[in-house]
This record gives structure tokens, sequence and C-alpha cells, in this order.
């Protein structure tokens, strides 16, 4: 650990790799916690199936680059297009049914979801590791001490379009307006004419589009499996906890200082600790919040 | 009175019932072996070649007339079930297997954590098991008696890559305690029996451990181990974490430019890796448990690359190489058929005590079991990836290439 940090020191440089990566790979992660923070903040249903969004993106993506032989990053805007189909089905199929029962409903529903897809997509294309190539490879700096996937940057400038892209509509397209109106009081917004149910409807396909998205990327920077899609839920519940349902630019800025300590701590501590310090760091937030509410008399005891 | 008739006529027919399946190991002129294997879940395309392997195997051994058992010839048949890649699952299908359908020999599942569930079954019930796809020590130090396993365990995977990084410092003038080797393992019981192997061979050779790091199972990134890497500049690279790991390290080995002379790792054909990252896996050293350009060879198959011809004009979609899976499983199959005729009777302890003298060769490797059930015959082989081809480079009794030493730069 010492020996680590010694590095550091001695060679500023690799600071600035860790650093990076660590950006880059936040705003991956970012993509699918900002659906969930959409999808838990409007309908309050806690989306179990985040991860298998994500996996099922990649596998599209991977899938068309191969059979049509585009370059990954172009599927993109199709891998969307889909995913925003299949995520409209998945609500008319299923989601609204669990949409106003409790908690325990919607968590096993898609959690039902999660598993039924992973296997479905373990028919589809089979158990082996599949990754993408953008094909552009490495952009090398300071001498060849930081090299890093090109597409990685692409994720990163993705990540922020898209985010401000998101803000944009939910403020002034009508659309948005009426997601907003339903998250704060669906009975008010109904009262005003305004369909929750449509709402509904496009805001779990916009997370699954998202979700999409931010598989394409996966594919081309990470490695695809039908069963790895637990790893991307995990860390969008971590990163929306930690950041505060309803607070979006709060999800943007927590999956990017997650992603460096993350970095962080696989360097110093070893790469064991690399996840387990992402759910310590969680802990640490909830704890911090606890005691503030508390201050202010608000905690539930 | 009336009670414990019927308990005694109802033991009675259980008996006469175990009497009728015990006979079911042997239908009239057919062997039946059982094996609860993986056709779906995450195991699936290592379980269907493993299938394939025992399917060929049987196939020609009844083409050349079966097995000679007292002087009667016998086919070999095998019975399967779908274990859905799950430990739990795989017990209780065994169980089915011996219990209800009175299969007596059986063959072993896929993957390390399968046949540990399998195990004491078949212990249980003194049914003797070959398996030819759980590599991991900890099945051989239970004391399991009827267990048998062809291939090579799991702390022999790489070690021969610490011996071949010994040589080379050796050729070129340098001490081999002076190589700084650098090791990154998965955190599960396969990946941590390779690093112990590895361990000890490199404490040998009193080699510095710089970087000696536990990859989680659900890590998909290993970039800040690889920065580490960069800094510390090891001799050697070695690596294990299944597809998922390899697939990762050659992506960001291209990625990152990595230079280090020497990298090793397991898994690379599972993960395809020269495929998908033709340029970052050249020079890599791979643990393999068999490689078809070996010269070994048997009576059945022919020579290994006599099998691998069979093979792909069997089955489809083998056109890219046949995986070692499939070897070991037809080898498992010639074992028992050889242990058969051996102990020349169908008594389960006979034959089980014909197993552990098993002494014969094969296009597989040689195959001798020690106490434990494990092969001590067969080494494992060390493949180099070079021009995009895997290349068998050490051990140097069966190379048929030299090593290029260092490995070319990754640039991806």
């Amino acid at each position: 650990m010492w020996g680590s940090i010694e590095v550091l020191l001695s060679l500023p440089a690799y600071n600035v790799g860790l650093i990076l990566n660590g950006l880059c790979v936040g705003a991956v992660f970012a993509l699918a916690a900002y659906g969930l923070a959409l999808v838990w903040g409007v309908m309050n249903v806690k989306n179990l199936a985040q991860g298998e969004f994500v996996i099922m993106g990649g596998y599209l993506a991977w899938y068309i680059a191969k059979t049509t032989g585009m370059n990954p990053l172009l599927t993109l805007p199709i891998v969307a297009v889909l995913m925003f189909v299949f995520g409209w089905a998945i609500y008319v199929l299923m989601i609204r049914r669990v949409v106003d029962k409790d908690l325990f409903t919607s968590l096993l529903a898609t959690f039902g979801l999660a598993i039924v897809m992973q296997q479905a997509l373990n028919l589809a294309f089979g158990p082996e590791v599949q990754v993408a190539q953008f094909g552009r490879g490495s952009v090398s700096m300071m001498g060849g001490i930081v090299s890093i996937l090109e597409i990685k940057f692409w994720a990163f400038g993705m990540c922020i379009l898209l985010a401000g892209a998101v803000v944009a509509f939910m403020k002034f397209s009508r659309m948005g307006q009426a997601i907003r109106a339903t998250s704060q009081d669906a009975r008010a917004a109904r009262v005003m004419g305004i369909n929750t149910d449509r709402v509904y409807a496009f805001t779990y396909a916009l997370n699954s589009a998202i979700c999409g998205a931010a598989g394409v990327l996966v594919a081309m920077i990470m490695v695809i499996q039908p069963y790895y899609g637990v790893t991307h839920s995990v860390r969008s519940f971590v990163i929306v906890t930690a950041a505060g349902i309803g607070n979006l630019p709060g999800v943007i800025m927590s999956a990017l200082g997650l992603g460096v300590i993350e970095q962080y701590s696989g360097f110093v501590l070893g790469a064991e600790f690399q996840v387990a310090t992402v759910v310590v760091m969680l802990l640490l937030v909830l704890i911090w919040r606890q005691y503030q509410a508390s201050r202010i008399r608000q905690v539930v005891r | 009175m009336l009670l414990r008739k019927l308990g005694f006529s109802v033991a009675a027919a259980a008996l006469s019932m175990s009497v009728t399946t015990a006979q079911a190991k042997v239908e009239g002129d057919t062997i039946i072996l059982g094996s609860a294997i993986s056709l779906t879940g995450k195991y699936s395309t290592n379980g269907i070649h493993t299938q394939n392997g025992y399917e060929l195997a049987a196939k020609l051994i009844n083409d050349g007339g079966g097995v000679t058992v007292d002087g009667k010839k016998y086919k070999i048949k095998i019975e399967y079930y779908d274990d859905e890649s799950t430990p739990a699952r795989g017990a209780q299908l065994a169980e089915r297997l011996i219990q209800q359908d009175g299969v007596e020999y059986m063959l072993g599942p896929y993957s390390s954590g399968l046949t540990k569930a399998i195990a004491p079954v078949t212990e249980k019930y003194g049914v003797p098991m070959v398996e030819a796809e759980g590599a991991s020590r900890s099945l051989f130090t239970q004391g399991y008696r009827y267990l048998f396993a062809v291939l090579s365990t799991s702390e022999q995977y790489l070690a021969s890559a610490i011996d071949l990084a010994a040589e080379q410092a050796k050729s070129t003038g340098k001490d081999p305690a002076e190589l700084k080797v650098a090791l990154a393992f998965e955190n599960d019981p396969f990946s941590q029996d390779v690093r112990a192997g590895v361990m000890e061979d490199a404490a040998k050779h009193g080699m510095q451990i710089v970087i000696d790091e536990n990859l989680p199972r659900d890590l998909s990134d290993m970039t800040p181990t690889l920065i580490k890497v960069k800094a510390l500049k090891p001799d050697l690279l070695i690596i294990s974490g299944h597809s998922k790991g390899a697939a990762t390290a050659a992506r960001q080995i291209g990625e990152m430019a990595i230079e280090v002379p020497m990298i090793a790792l397991t898994h690379c054909d599972a993960a395809k890796v020269t495929e998908k990252f033709p340029e970052a896996s050249e020079g890599f050293l791979c643990a393999t448990q068999w490689s078809p350009t070996l010269t070994y060879s048997d009576d059945l198959f022919g020579s290994a690359a006599d099998f691998e011809k069979l093979f792909k004009e069997t089955y489809e979609g083998y056109d890219a190489g046949v995986p070692y899976q499939s070897a070991q499983a037809a080898a498992a199959v010639m074992v028992f058929a050889d242990a058969f005729e051996r102990a020349n009777s169908f008594d389960k302890d006979k034959v089980r005590d014909a197993l552990s003298a098993t002494d014969m060769m094969t296009f597989y490797g040689g195959i001798k079991f020690a106490e434990a059930g494990n092969n001590i015959a067969k080494p494992m082989v060390l493949w180099q990836i070079q021009d995009n081809q895997y290349q068998v480079v050490a051990p140097p009794k069966w190379a048929s290439h030299k090593l290029v030493w260092p490995r070319q730069a990754a640039g991806n």
C-alpha cells in the first residue's frame, strides 16, 4: 500500500491516468444511474433490471455491428430507438400493473424481469464474453505513461451531452413538463388533464433507451455477457442513493466521483477493494445524511 | 402387526425394485453411463463441448465393436440430464441418476463447482466417476475414493510459465532471482489454486513478487492494476480470471500499451482473444490442457491431430479449432472403456479398482491416477500466440515453436 502511494508521489503523471480513467468509467455508469433516478423519482419503481437493459443494449450494438459491419458507435441511435420501443412494451406488459402497488411488488416484478432477460440473452447470443471494437485505438499522453482508449473520451462526452439533453428536455418540452408534474403529484397531474399512464410509459421507455446507449459504450469499453448486468444494477443503485432521488446533476457528480475514488482505491489498496470502496462510500453518505437529518429533526426513528 | 407386515412388504418391494434398477446400468448389451451436464445456463457452451466429446468417443468405441467384458461385446450409451449450470441442481440430478435410473458409472459434469457438488453424491453411493472438466485442487484433498480426473489440476496451469521465464533469464545471463513478477488473480477457488502453484514455483527460483492482486468476481476494469504494472515494470505478468478476466486483460493491455516482456494467462482460447484482440494478444502465453499439435496418439482416435480432424467433421461450428474441453471429455470415456475391459466385470468396486490402476496413453496424453484420483501422467502445456496462432512453446519436450521473447509491444 505504501509502495503504491510512493509511486503516485514520485511520478504524478500516473495520477492523470487514474483520474481520467475514473472520470470516463464513471461517465458510463452515470448513464444507467441517470435512467434509474428518473424511473425511481417519477414512478417510484426501483428497476432491478437496469443492468440487464444495459447488457441488452450492448448485445444489440455488438450484433448490429457484427452483421452489418458498422462501427459500433454509429449503432447507438439505432440501439436507443430499439430499446425505447422495448421499454415501452415492457411497460405495457408488466410495469403498468405494478406501478401503483407497494415497493415489494415492483422489486419482485423487476427482479423477475432481470432473470428472464438474462436467460433470453443467453439463449439468443450464447454465454460467451463478447466485445465490440470501436477500432480507433488509444490516445497516448505524457510520453506514453498515460494511454486511454479514444472511445472512453467519446463516452465521457456522450454522457455530458445526453445529460444536458435530458435536462433541457425535462425543462422545456411538454412531455418533460408533464413528467415533472407527475413526479411531484401524480393525482394532481391527472386532475390537470395529464395522461399519467403515457407519462409513465414514456419515462420507462426513456430509461430503457438511456440504458441501451450506456450498453453500447459498455460493449466498447468493458466486456458484455448475459449475466454481467448485476454490476451495472448495483452501481446504479449506489450512485442514485448517494446522490439522492430527483437530483439529476447530483447523479452525474456522484457517478464521476465514485469512478475516480474507485480507481484510486484499486491502485492504493489493491483490486479487491476497488468495488468495496464504492459501497463503503455509500455507507458513509447514508450515515452523513442520517446525521444531517437528525439535526433538523427529520429523521425517521 | 398388520402395519409391520405392510412395512415389510414395502421394504421387500423396494428391495426388489432396487434389484431391477441395479441391473439398469447394463441393459442387454449396453453399458449405461450417466452424466449431469450444463446444456443451458452460463456454462452451456462448454457443457456442449463436453457432451460432444463424450458422444464422439462413445460412438467410435461402439463402431469399433464396443467394450469386451467377460467375452461379450457391449455398447456404451450415455444418459444426460441438464443441470442448468447450477451446483444444487447437479447434485439432485446425480441422486436421480443413481437412485432412480440405477446408473452405476458416472461421467463428470462441466466445471470444478459442479464436480464439487456431485462428488459427495457419487462417493456416498460408491459410484465411480471419471470427470474431465473439474481441475480444482480442492477436489483431490477430500479423500474421495471414487473420483478420477483425466485433466491436470489447476495449480499446474501456469507454473510452467515461471520456469520458462527463469530459463529465459538464464539464457540472457540474468539471475532468475532478479526477476520481478506481477500477479493478478480472481478471487475464486480455481484462480487461487493457479496462484498457489505459481507462488510455489516463483519462491523456488527466489523471484520477487512486486504486485499481487485479488480481482473481485464482478470486476470489469483492471486499469488501476495495469497502471501499477506500468509503474513497477515487472518482467512477468500473470493473470487468471476465466474468460471475463482474459478478455478484460487483453482489451486493457492493448489499450494501455503495457510492455511487459512476458505475459501469461488462462482462458485465452475460451475468451477468443486472438479473434477479438489480434494485436494486443500477440505473444501472450496461454495455459492449456491439450493442443491438437501435440504428438500423443492412441489406437482409437489416432493422433491428437486426427482427433481434431474427426471432431471437426462430426460436429458443426468448430472450424476455429477444437477446445480441449472436448478432447478431455473423450479421454474420460476411453478411460472407462479401458477399465471395464481390465476389470472384466460390472461390479462397481471392481471397476473402481481397475480405474485406480489405469495406466494408458491416449491422444489426449498419458493417464495414470494418483491415490487422490488426479492424473499425474500429463503435463500442462503452454501456448504462445504467434502471428495470431496458438503454438506450443513449453514444456520443451512437446514444444513445436520457439518462445518469442520479449513479446512485441502491444500497439492496439
